[in-house]
């Protein structure tokens, strides 16, 4: 004769973890089934594996679908963790008897609208909700566990009362006729005391007299995928966000308290507040814990409740050990109630080989994953932590997201710091990144392939379209970063075939600044950036070639977008010029004279923008390639009436960006602009003042002075030159009245002064 | 009803209190006259005949009555206008019936207000003895059980602060001069308020804190809290004052509290537009006087309807504490938000007419 007990739990609720630990070692089953994905059955016995730590979750997940996965956490308070832990113990067989996750993933979720309500139900809460509870555990302690006798009769009866009336989905109605199934199939095995734990929602629906073949006609057909199931280490903070059971939960760190502590609850809490708050120096006395117990007990009493919840206990903790603060509560909110943890998986679980890959690394390198938020700060000179940087950059291209680059407090490029935290999808996401390769390097690697594209050929494009331009330089950078000397070279073979055929001129520009910049990270990191430099030439040579003919006939705004370009590669040159020269020392000229040769040639056509040219002229000023006299001549050209004043100006915005030193410090310079300047007649002062305004307005206020005085030194005349004749007739009232104040001024002063003296005689 | 101008709670509530002590089936805490769920029903009301006292979190008021069940004292923190005084009257009226054994903190508070005096003409004629004793409120208190309420305790000197730890710990007050002791009866406790803002006047020691229990009461959540909060004051104090009826509109209200509200978080209520904080703190309990002002000028000079230019007055004497930094605060506020809102036309004229 078979008999089977169904033991109906709240998910994640320490009361039922209790009350299954103990009917389970009173009943003695022979098997025992549990909700959830029968696909996991062989990863049962690794629960008695010390090394398999709550809180950890059964994945499921279709292999190569990202995105398509389900989740089945577990804490220590959850009784179906305490049901495997009975049979690890007690050597009997565990099985668990939910729908299958290959159908339940077969189907895209969100056909299933109306679905995920019936999961997320939890009845027990309800009941206790009802009953004027907010913590639906305290009142299972109330009602359930005093009862005295087995509680899961009374949450059978109180179940079927609940449910009455109530007609099931069709998917809920799937998975209590497999629940019903697997029942059957473990009496026909010939197993004689069943126990099965299940969600106390499903225990009248599993108590029904349901025929075998009605059963069975329900789970006919249904769609089906291959699945892979494991187990990954989970944390607290994200128990309550669920795919398997529902039930969120909000106060993990309580529930864990409630479970693990023996007895007095309470006083336990309390006294563990009481020592949060101490270890952040706020004196807190034994006084203050037994006065806290104290109201929260008579909280307790006050809103008509048995027993203090987490509700009074927060209030005491408040009123008493924090004085009213709120600070300090939020400290035990974070630490205590929440309780930030992590689990822990052995290494014989299945794990996907990067999985493993990393789990080495992680111990070679000592980075621990924590669930908790924390800080690293990495000197690259040091090998270690260089290794670790460049693991978390590839862990950055793989998409897992444990680390994330901050601004580094110190100088150096040799210094990098990171934010660590790590959260149990990054285990989804490293089993979804196991198609690219087995070890972090490889999959990186064919990660960032597969990022680049193919290179595209001359004739038809090839399937796999290469990314732009500024994308494939930015794969260069962090593939220099992450180290990732096996996915370099094709990067770059696609980069050069790309650069190669971009017609684009402004786009190569744009690039090539970060192209130096990798250069210049490689040095620092000891990588070989050989291929790089060559790159960098053929594209400096595809922007000087391709330079001429994109700059003539634009507009101010293009002018003016064309001109950060130019800003950028020039000073980007300066950096190929440096690397050049200390690797090859010689040969073809150095890539900064060649850049500057074609800007010499584009400065002397007359078709140019009046911001270019002027802009020119500055750098090829600055270089030295053209003299002092030249640039007089062309200033001079520049600002010569011939040419229509906006132009003019433009030109003396480009020649002069940003600050006025040039015109302080080179009086030749400054004359001329001055020259230029009183020379205009009204109209064209007028016309041109605007952008003069602009120009100027944008120097240092010390810097537009010391220009003044220069001007003034220069001569009285040209500094007080009148641009406007002054009409007598007009100004004459002004001009007395000011008198007028001058002269009463004066007379106070002397009266004032007449006064100081007397007073002081 | 009692001639006075302002009855106890024990008296003008006397009704319900009689009622819910009628119905009080729970246990009483030892000198209590009520058991603390019917003191906690007092306070919040049931929405039928018992009116609310405090409008607010309900967790702060349990909070407190079960700190006063459990014997320990009771500290009540605030920014000024949110109710400390309030609440602990009525607490003392539902708990001890008795809200007057009251002793209210200045800096010039004397250990006398906290322990006991002498009535010298006895002492001179019959020398040192229980008759010649005067007894504080306190003292008073702990003979019959009763709740002792401190008003401002940070503002009292600490040396007279640190006389209630013997009271609160040992619930006994020595008379060294007569070698007796007065033995506190069951019921004793003392509620005490203290100004957040003031905090630093006259900091409470650590010995004398840890003997309280803190409750921190709150500025009014949400807007439409303090307009109930307001509008049921101030229809009550027009009642106590005996003004004639007149039309409080909700609307003027809301406006009042809304200005109040604003200035207070220097932030207009749809948090598109940051605003000066002017220096006053603004509380609920300033919006129910320049209501109550107003009303009264409706009343006395008006037409009876409460209108725009019958709290404006009120308004501007409370939002301008500074006579010149708040000034510019006030006309920055209705010039840029009040001149600009929907149906408050009447309201920026009437404020602009008082500058």
């Amino acid at each position: 004769m078979t008999s089977t007990d169904l033991l109906g739990v709240r998910h994640h609720g320490p009361g039922s973890a209790r009350a299954v630990r103990d009917e389970l070692a009173r009943l003695r089953p022979d098997i025992v089934l549990i909700e959830g994905p029968p696909e996991a059955d062989a990863l049962v016995a690794l629960a008695a594996d010390p090394d398999l730590r709550p809180p950890v979750a059964l994945l499921a997940h279709v292999p190569g679908e990202p995105g398509r996965a389900a989740y089945w956490p577990f804490a220590e308070f959850s009784p179906e963790w305490q049901a495997i832990r009975y049979a690890a113990e007690a050597g009997v067989p565990a099985r668990f008897c939910d729908l299958p996750a290959a159908h339940g993933l077969a189907a895209p979720r969100e056909d299933e609208p109306g679905d995920e309500e019936d999961l997320d139900r939890d009845p027990l809460g309800e009941l206790a909700y009802a009953a004027g509870y907010d913590d639906p555990e305290r009142w299972w302690e109330d009602v359930v566990e005093h009862r005295g006798d087995t509680p899961f009769r009374v949450i059978a009866e109180a179940m079927a009362a609940v449910r009455d009336g109530h007609v099931p989905s069709e998917r809920e109605a799937r998975r209590e006729a497999h629940m019903r199934r697997t029942v059957r199939r473990a009496a026909k095995e010939g197993f004689g005391r069943i126990a099965v734990v299940c969600g106390a929602w499903h225990v009248p629906a599993l108590a029904l007299p349901v025929p075998a073949r009605a059963d069975d006609a329900l789970l006919r057909g249904l769609p089906k995928v291959k699945v892979e199931v494991t187990w990954v280490p989970w944390t607290y903070g994200r128990l309550g966000s669920w795919s398997g059971y529902g039930a969120g939960v909000a106060s993990p760190g309580w529930y864990d308290h409630l479970f693990t502590s023996p007895d007095r609850p309470v006083e336990r809490w309390l006294t563990a507040a009481a020592g949060v708050l101490r270890e952040e120096g706020l004196p807190v006395s034994s006084a203050h814990v037994i006065e806290a117990v104290r109201l929260a007990q008579s909280l307790a009493a006050l809103r008509g409740r048995p027993l203090a919840g987490l509700g009074e206990v927060t209030e005491a903790a408040r009123a008493v050990l924090c004085e009213g603060d709120d600070l300090p509560v939020e400290l035990i909110q974070r630490r205590m109630v929440v309780g930030e943890r992590l689990g822990r998986v052995p290494d014989s679980t299945p794990m996907v080989p990067l999985q493993r890959d990393l789990r080495d690394q992680q111990r070679r390198l000592r980075l621990k994953p924590t669930a908790l938020e924390r800080e690293l700060d990495l000197d690259l000179r040091k090998p270690l932590d260089l290794e670790r940087s460049k693991l978390l950059h590839r862990l950055i291209l793989l998409g897992v997201g444990w680390g994330t680059p901050r601004d580094s407090r110190g100088k150096g490029t040799f210094r990098e710091s990171w934010t660590l935290i790590w959260g149990p999808e990054n285990d989804l996401l490293l089993i979804e990144a196991g198609v690219y390769g087995t070890t972090v390097e490889a999959a990186a690697s064919a990660r960032v392939r597969e990022h680049a594209g193919d290179a595209p050929s001359a004739g038809t494009p090839a399937n796999g379209e290469a990314a732009p331009l500024d994308v494939l330089t930015t794969l260069v950078e962090k593939c220099l970063l992450a180290d990732l000397p096996d996915a370099l070279p094709h990067v770059l073979s696609v980069l050069s075939a790309r650069a190669a055929l971009d017609t684009d001129v402004t786009r190569l520009m744009a690039a090539l600044p970060a192209v130096a910049r990798a250069q210049r990270y490689g040095d620092v990191r000891g990588t070989s950036t050989a291929g790089l430099a060559s790159i960098a030439e053929a594209m400096l040579t595809r922007v000087c070639v391709g330079l001429p003919a994109t700059i003539s006939g634009i507009g101010d705004e293009a002018a003016a977008g064309l001109l950060t370009h130019i800003d950028g590669v020039n000073s980007a040159v300066v950096l190929l010029g440096d690397a050049n020269a200390a690797a090859a020392g010689g040969g073809s000229p150095a890539p900064r004279d060649r850049w500057l040769a074609a800007l010499r040639l584009i400065a002397d056509r007359s078709d140019l923008h009046g911001l270019i040219d002027g802009r020119l002229t500055r750098i090829l000023f600055d270089a030295g390639t053209v003299d002092a006299d030249q640039v007089a001549v062309r200033l001079s050209r520049a600002m010569s009436p011939g040419n229509p004043p906006a132009r003019t100006a433009s030109w003396v915005e480009g020649f002069l960006p940003g600050d006025g030193l040039l015109l302080v410090h080179d009086a030749r310079l400054l004359a001329l602009v001055d020259d230029w300047l009183t020379a205009l007649t009204l109209d064209q002062f007028t016309g041109v003042l605007p952008l003069l305004r602009r120009t100027f307005g944008a120097f240092a206020p010390p810097e537009r002075r010391s220009i003044g005085e220069r001007v003034r030194a220069r001569g009285g005349d040209a500094a007080a030159a009148p641009t406007a004749e002054v009409d007598g007739g007009r100004a004459a009232a002004a001009v007395q009245t000011v008198r007028r104040i001058l002269q009463a001024a004066a007379a106070a002063q002397t009266a004032g002064a007449r006064e100081g003296t007397s007073g002081g005689r | 009803m009692t001639n006075v101008l302002r009855p106890h709670a024990e008296d003008q509530y006397a009704e319900e209190l009689a009622i819910l002590a009628k119905d009080d089936d729970r246990p009483r805490p030892p000198g209590w006259r009520l058991s603390p769920w019917a003191v906690t029903t007092y306070v919040l009301g049931d929405g039928a005949r018992i009116t609310p006292k405090y409008i607010g979190p309900r967790r702060i008021i349990e909070v407190a009555v079960a700190t006063l069940a459990t014997d320990r004292a009771l500290l009540l923190l605030g920014v000024p206008g949110t109710a400390k005084t309030w609440l602990s009257e009525h607490l003392a009226a539902a708990i001890s019936g008795d809200s007057t054994l009251l002793v209210q903190g200045t800096a010039g508070t004397a250990e006398e207000a906290i322990r006991y005096g002498w009535n010298y003409a006895r002492l001179l004629a019959e020398g040192p003895s229980r008759e010649a004793l005067t007894p504080s409120p306190v003292m008073r208190a702990m003979s019959t059980g009763a709740i002792a309420r401190v008003e401002e305790l940070t503002r009292m000197p600490s040396d007279v602060q640190d006389a209630l730890i013997t009271v609160l710990s040992e619930k006994t007050l020595p008379i060294p001069e007569l070698n007796q002791e007065v033995q506190a009866v069951p019921g004793f406790n003392v509620i005490a308020t203290a100004n957040d803002r003031d905090r630093g006047v006259n900091e409470l020691s650590s010995a004398l804190r840890r003997r309280f229990n803190t409750v921190v009461l709150p500025v009014p959540a949400g807007a439409e809290e303090e307009v109930e909060i307001v509008s049921r004051r101030v229809a009550q104090l027009s009642a106590a004052l005996r003004l004639p009826e007149t039309a409080t509109g909700l609307e003027e209200i809301r406006r009042v509290v809304t200005v109040f509200r604003e200035l207070r978080s220097g932030m207009t209520e749809d948090g598109r537009t940051k605003i000066k904080s002017p220096s006053g703190t603004l509380s609920t309990a300033e919006a129910i006087s320049v209501l109550t002002n107003g009303v009264a000028l409706a009343a006395h000079f008006g037409d009876g309807v409460l209108r725009a230019a019958d709290v404006a007055a009120g308004i501007t004497g409370a939002v301008v504490q500074d006579p010149v930094s708040d000034r510019v605060v006030w006309r920055e506020y209705l010039e840029t938000v009040v001149r600009e809102r929907d149906g408050w036309r009447d309201f920026y004229r009437a404020c602009r007419d008082e500058h």
